[in-house]
Formats: C-alpha cells, structure tokens, sequence
C-alpha cells in the first residue's frame, strides 16, 4: 500500500508482470505479525511435553553424548586438540538450530494453508516466522554451553565478538534455504520427503562430527563452497580457540557470507515470483 | 478525506487452470515427465471474466449468485489472496477481509492469546487491540475462561470469541464472506446486528450471502454475479428478484418433469444427495405438481460408507428462506433408514400437498439423527407449484396470499344473525 498525499492507503492490485519487486515496504508494515507467529511458534513448540523448552537443550546434549561415544572414544575422530563433547557440542549446537529451522520453515507455508487461502500478508513471513522461532531454542541451547564452557574451564578471547555476526549468517542461510524449499513444497510435496534427506547429507558436508582439516587440502575449495562449513568452523573458532589457539578462516568465512547473501536474494526473489500462485495451489 | 471511489474494479478477470486429475497434487515427477502434447488437455476456466464496478466510500453492497458464480474468487482477489489474471482494482482505504472466521486460530493458545494472534493476522495493530481487548471479551462473554486454551472451549464459545475479534476490526472498507453461514440461530443475528452497526457507521462494506432477506436488508445495492460476470448491479431488492429468477431458470434447465437433479455434484463428498423425484401415486414422475395433489418425494442418494441408523431430512422453504416444512426420518418420524455404500433411497408421502401456489426451495440432508449432517443442502433446488383448485371454488390460493393450503370447512350459524 502507497500513501498518497490525503494519507488514504491507495492501493492497486493487477497481474504481476515481469520481474516482481521485494516489497519490502509491506514486509515492513506487516512486523507485527512476524512477531506474533513467532511467539505463536515458540509457545506452542513444547505444549504438552513433560520436558517443555528442556528439549530445546536435551536434542543438541543427547546427540553430543552419542557422538562423544561414537566418534570421540570409538572412532576416534580428531577433534582440534579440543575435547571431544566440547567440540561436537560447538558444532551440533548452530548445526541443531540449522536443520530445525531449515525443516520447519519448509513445512511452514503447508501447515499453515488454512490461513494462506483466507487472509493476506507478505508470504515470506511464514518461514521467516519459523526461523526467528528456532532462534529462541538456540538460546536455551546455548545457556547449557556456557556451562559446558565452565566445566572445561576454557578461557575467553576476543574471537567470541564474531558470534552475534556467525548467527545472523546461519540464520539467514536458514532462512534463504527454508523459504525457497517452502515456496517449492506448496507446489511439489515431494520436498516434504527430499529435506530429511536434503538435511542428512548437509550434516556431513559440514564440519560437525569432524573438524575441516580432515578434509584433503585440494577439496578445500569445494568444501568451502559449503556456506555451513565456514560458519560452524567460525562457531569453533570463535567459542573455543581459547584451548587451541585457532584463527578464522577468513577467506572459507568471506566466501559463506557472499554465497549467503546470495542465495537469500536469489531465494526471495523467486518466492516473490512463486507467491502469487500459493493460494490457487496450496 | 475525499477520494474519488472506494472500490474501482476495471474489466477484472481471473483464469484457474485445471488439471486433469482435479483432486491430485503436483509432484515433481509431473513436472518432469510431462509430455508437452499433454498440455493441449489442460482445461482453463474463467472463475471472473471482465467485471466491472465501482463502490463509492460508504456504499453497502451485496455480492449474490448461485455456488461457482465467481463470488468467493471476486472476494480473493480484492483481499490479495489471489492475484487477478487481467484487470485492475483501486482501492482507497484500508481493507479488512472477514472470509472466514476464527483464521489462524490456535487450539493450544489460550482466549487471550489468541485475540492477540488472530487480531494481528487480520490486520490490526498491537496497540488498537490492547485497546479494544475488554469490549472483546465482553461481545464474546468469555471472561471466565480467558486463560483458557481455546480447545477446551464448546463450539459455540469458540465462535463468539472468534466473531468478536472480527467484528472490532475497523477498517475504512470491510469485505465479508458467508460468514454468517455457521452458528445457531441467535449467533447469527448477532452477527447481522453487528454487520448493520458497521454499516451505519458509514464504511464501505462489500457482502457476500446466500441469505436474501439479509441482503435485502443490510444492503441498498447488490450485484448478481453470474458464471463469472456481472448479471446485474442495481437496487437490492431488483437483484434479488433477479438472482432468484436466473437460479429458477437453471433449476428448470436441471430437471425433468419434477426431476430435481442436484446441480452440483461432487464425488469427492463421502455422502451425497443426487436427486429428489416428485411422483404420482404409480410411481411415475409427476409432470407438474399443483396445490393439493398426491405427491411422493423421492430422495435418492450416493454414499462411500455406511450408516447403520440415518435419518433422512426432507424441507421447504420460501425464497425468502422461511421453513414451511422441516420433517426427517429420525428423530422427527421413528423410521429406521440405513446407508449403505452405494446408492439408496427413500420416499416421503404426502395426500395433498398443502402449499399454495409458487416457488419454493427444497432442502433435503442426511443425518446421523441429533448428532451431525452428513449432508446438507438447504436450497438443493427450486420447484413450482401450479394452482390447484382444492376448495373447487375456482380461486386457487397463491403463496402471494397465504402459504397453506389445509382441508378446512366453513360452518354458518344460521341462528346468530337469522
């Protein structure tokens, strides 16, 4: 809606054509909302669970303790000199949020078709809505690291200052990778079954279970094409190199920002251009 | 404030195309292994073809026509649900769109939260709604279980609490759907009492219903949509007449003799009417039926699953929607009526038809008695009834007169006056 000079919301609506604009604009007037299923998600997350937002901390934990076992004793995967629940916790706790967020916002525009034939808003808020909601269990996640961080007496540095830059960049991955499979599920079912796997195969393209110098140093290149692998190795660095004494990776962390930015543009743009059908396919 | 219109709709036309499964959902693999020559197979359908309006600020206007005519498409695309194929619509003024109400309501949430979530989704702002909370919760008469979640709720809480937040939106234009088509019979009129209220208060609203007296009496303009396009657009009344008179056309074009067939058949619904015969006392169907004649109503139906113990709902209504008849198998009669996959039928006798002369809506249902509908259709079609010289007087009685046509006698009482 454009405000003419009288201050009467003035609007036009005709077919799109050609290239479709962002809007950002109406993305903007419609914040509220975004807050308000965000907060609908979050609260109604753990509903009726013994454990409520217990889970948010136990997923991460109990895959840590089964990795410690696996991996860490009986594997005996390498883990930077760092000790191995520690660095499997640093990995899968950003890795967690990730796949969760990723999963949830594909389903987002789905699960909620009851509201996208009936009512108007910027589509994009549904996936938005659903990553903004997975920030929330990262929190919680996170509380128990600090106190994993205690135990093993790890001391801070000045790495930790990149953390909030390292989440906004796994949450904008997130969100880019989530909205397009959400505009794509409404009219192919089928991602609903491609993104467990989707999922699973990106967990093991990405540093995780093993720290990134395993990889042969001529796949680098290709590794870091993984936007993930940049920003988990970034999470290490930044919570943990007090142990090891680890720098980032500046240029694997440059190259997962650009191809961020890039796929969220390329991603919003063709769920603009997908938008317009949701309601006549969903 | 001046502005010239509220609503500008210019030669506004929206294209469905379907599929040729209509049920099936796109996959991937449709996508890739389509044959380009299969595309020729894909039906278009016009749901909107060039229609054409204007809406000044403050206009009440009722949108009519029968199931299909493009009503709930028209109220979508002026929504931005869906986006228009041609065309073009200008609004001036902010629009709130009611096509439903209780959207994005959440079982788990409490009454309060969500008032806060469903008033966001339509439109309203944090602060209007703070503002605006207690005379909620006041209109829904659900203080004491605010901080309830709304799934413990009875259906008819639900629905007040999910009225009121609607009925406090406040937008300069209100665009409502058949929303009025769910609740007892006081919800409703509250409902309507709110929608008069609204438009007294000088905004914009456009309307859609079944329900004529409504739209007779909320609305001084209607437009009659009619497969896709404008049919009429003037004075209420007019458009009613007009609309009832096109849908008794179609109901004619339907049947066969007093054949009513159901015009919109849908195999996907587990229980369906398909046809009511009128018929004589041999069985054959009646060409005509007039006042006081034998008529048999025939109810046939189609259905997925069977019902051990159903009841059979047979009704006549004015146009104006007034029941004159509302009998059924159970719990009305004590008639055992079974349904059984497949297709079954059962026959409502009457000696003399006891309606004057007119046009009256047939409704028919089945039901599992007291419990739920298994199938409702309130305005199933439309039929005449011819004069019938009854009282052998040649004065027929007209529905224009009296609805009722029931054997009485007149007694003089020659010793009063004589």
């Amino acid at each position: 809606m454009k405000a003419i000079n009288t201050g009467i919301p003035h609007l036009i609506i005709e077919p799109t054509r050609s290239w479709v604009a962002l809007n950002l604009r109406d993305l903007w007037q419609y914040r509220e909302l975004l807050y308000f299923l965000t907060w609908r998600d979050v609260r109604v997350r753990y509903k009726q669970t013994a454990l409520g937002a217990g889970w948010a901390v136990f997923q991460p934990l109990l895959t840590m303790l089964i990795f410690t076992i696996f991996f860490g004793r009986l594997a005996k995967i390498p883990s930077d000199n760092i000790p191995y629940p520690l660095f499997a916790y640093a990995g899968l706790m950003p890795w967690t949020f990730f796949s969760n967020a990723l999963t949830t916002s594909s389903n987002s525009l789905v699960v909620s078709s009851g509201l996208i034939t009936k009512v108007y808003f910027p589509r994009l808020i549904m996936p938005a809505a659903a990553v903004l909601a997975g920030l929330v269990d990262f929190a919680c996640a996170f509380v128990l690291f600090v106190g994993l961080m205690a135990w093993y007496r790890t001391p801070l540095t000045v790495n930790l200052l990149m953390l909030p830059a390292l989440v906004v960049m796994i949450a904008a991955l997130a969100l880019a990778v989530g909205t397009w499979l959400a505009a794509l599920n409404v009219r192919f079912r089928d991602v609903r079954y491609v993104v467990p796997f989707l999922v699973l195969c990106w967990m093991f393209a990405t540093p995780i279970i093993y720290p990134a110098n395993l990889v042969p140093e001529r796949f680098r290149l290709l590794y870091a094409l993984n936007p993930l692998a940049g920003i988990i190795e970034g999470f290490r660095v930044a919570l943990l190199s007090g142990i090891n004494g680890a720098h980032f990776d500046w240029g694997a962390l440059g190259l997962s920002a650009v191809v961020t930015s890039a796929a969220l543009v390329y991603a919003a743009y063709d769920f603009r251009r997908m938008e317009r059908g949701f309601a006549d396919v969903i | 404030m001046q502005v010239p219109f509220a609503i500008k709709v210019e030669r506004l036309g929206k294209r469905y195309t379907l599929g040729k499964r209509d049920t099936g959902q796109a996959t991937l693999r449709d996508a890739l292994f389509t044959f380009p020559s299969g595309r020729g197979k894909v039906d278009q359908l016009w749901a909107l073809r060039d229609v054409d309006f204007t809406v000044q600020p403050g206009e009440v206007v009722g949108i009519i026509g029968r199931n299909g005519a493009g009503k709930s498409t028209l109220l979508k695309v002026l929504s931005r649900i869906t986006e228009p194929t041609t065309g073009r619509v200008e609004i001036y003024g902010r629009v709130g769109s009611l096509l439903e109400v209780g959207t994005g309501f959440h079982p788990e949430l409490s009454g309060r939260e969500n008032i806060y979530l469903n008033g966001a989704i339509l439109g309203m702002r944090r602060a209007e709604i703070v503002r605006r909370f207690d005379e909620m919760i006041a209109f829904a008469g659900v203080e004491r279980f605010i901080d309830t979640p709304v799934k413990r709720y009875s259906s008819g809480m639900f629905l007040r609490l999910a009225f009121a937040v609607a009925a406090h939106l406040d937008p300069e234009i209100l665009i409502v759907d058949e929303v009025l088509a769910v609740g007892d019979a006081a919800f409703q009129q509250k409902c309507l009492n709110k929608m008069g209220d609204v438009a007294k208060a000088g905004r914009t609203v456009l309307f859609v219903s079944h329900n004529m007296p409504a739209i007779r009496h909320l609305c001084r303009r209607a437009i009659v949509l009619d497969a896709g396009a404008v049919g009429f657009d003037g004075p209420a009344d007019e458009a009613v007449r007009a609309y009832l008179s096109t849908a008794l056309r179609a109901g004619e074009r339907l049947g066969d003799g007093l054949r009513l067939l159901n015009p919109e058949r849908n195999q996907a619904l587990p229980f369906e009417v398909t046809a009511v015969e009128i018929l004589d006392e041999e069985g054959r169907v009646k060409p005509a039926l007039s006042t006081g004649d034998y008529a048999r109503f025939r109810i046939l139906w189609r259905a997925t699953e069977a019902v051990r113990s159903a009841g059979v709902e047979l009704g006549v209504y004015t146009l104006e929607g007034v029941p004159l008849i509302q009998y059924s198998t159970r719990p009305v009669s004590v008639v055992d009526v079974s349904i059984s996959p497949g297709e079954g039928a059962i026959e409502c006798e009457f000696q003399q038809f006891p309606l004057a002369a007119g046009q009256y809506y047939l409704s028919v249902g089945l039901t599992r008695p007291m419990l739920e509908w298994l199938y409702r259709n309130d305005q199933f079609a439309l039929f005449t009834v011819e004069p019938g010289d009854v009282f052998a007087s040649g004065t027929p009685v007209v529905s224009s007169r009296a609805l009722l046509v029931v054997p009485h006698r007149w007694i003089s009482v020659n010793g009063q006056r004589g």
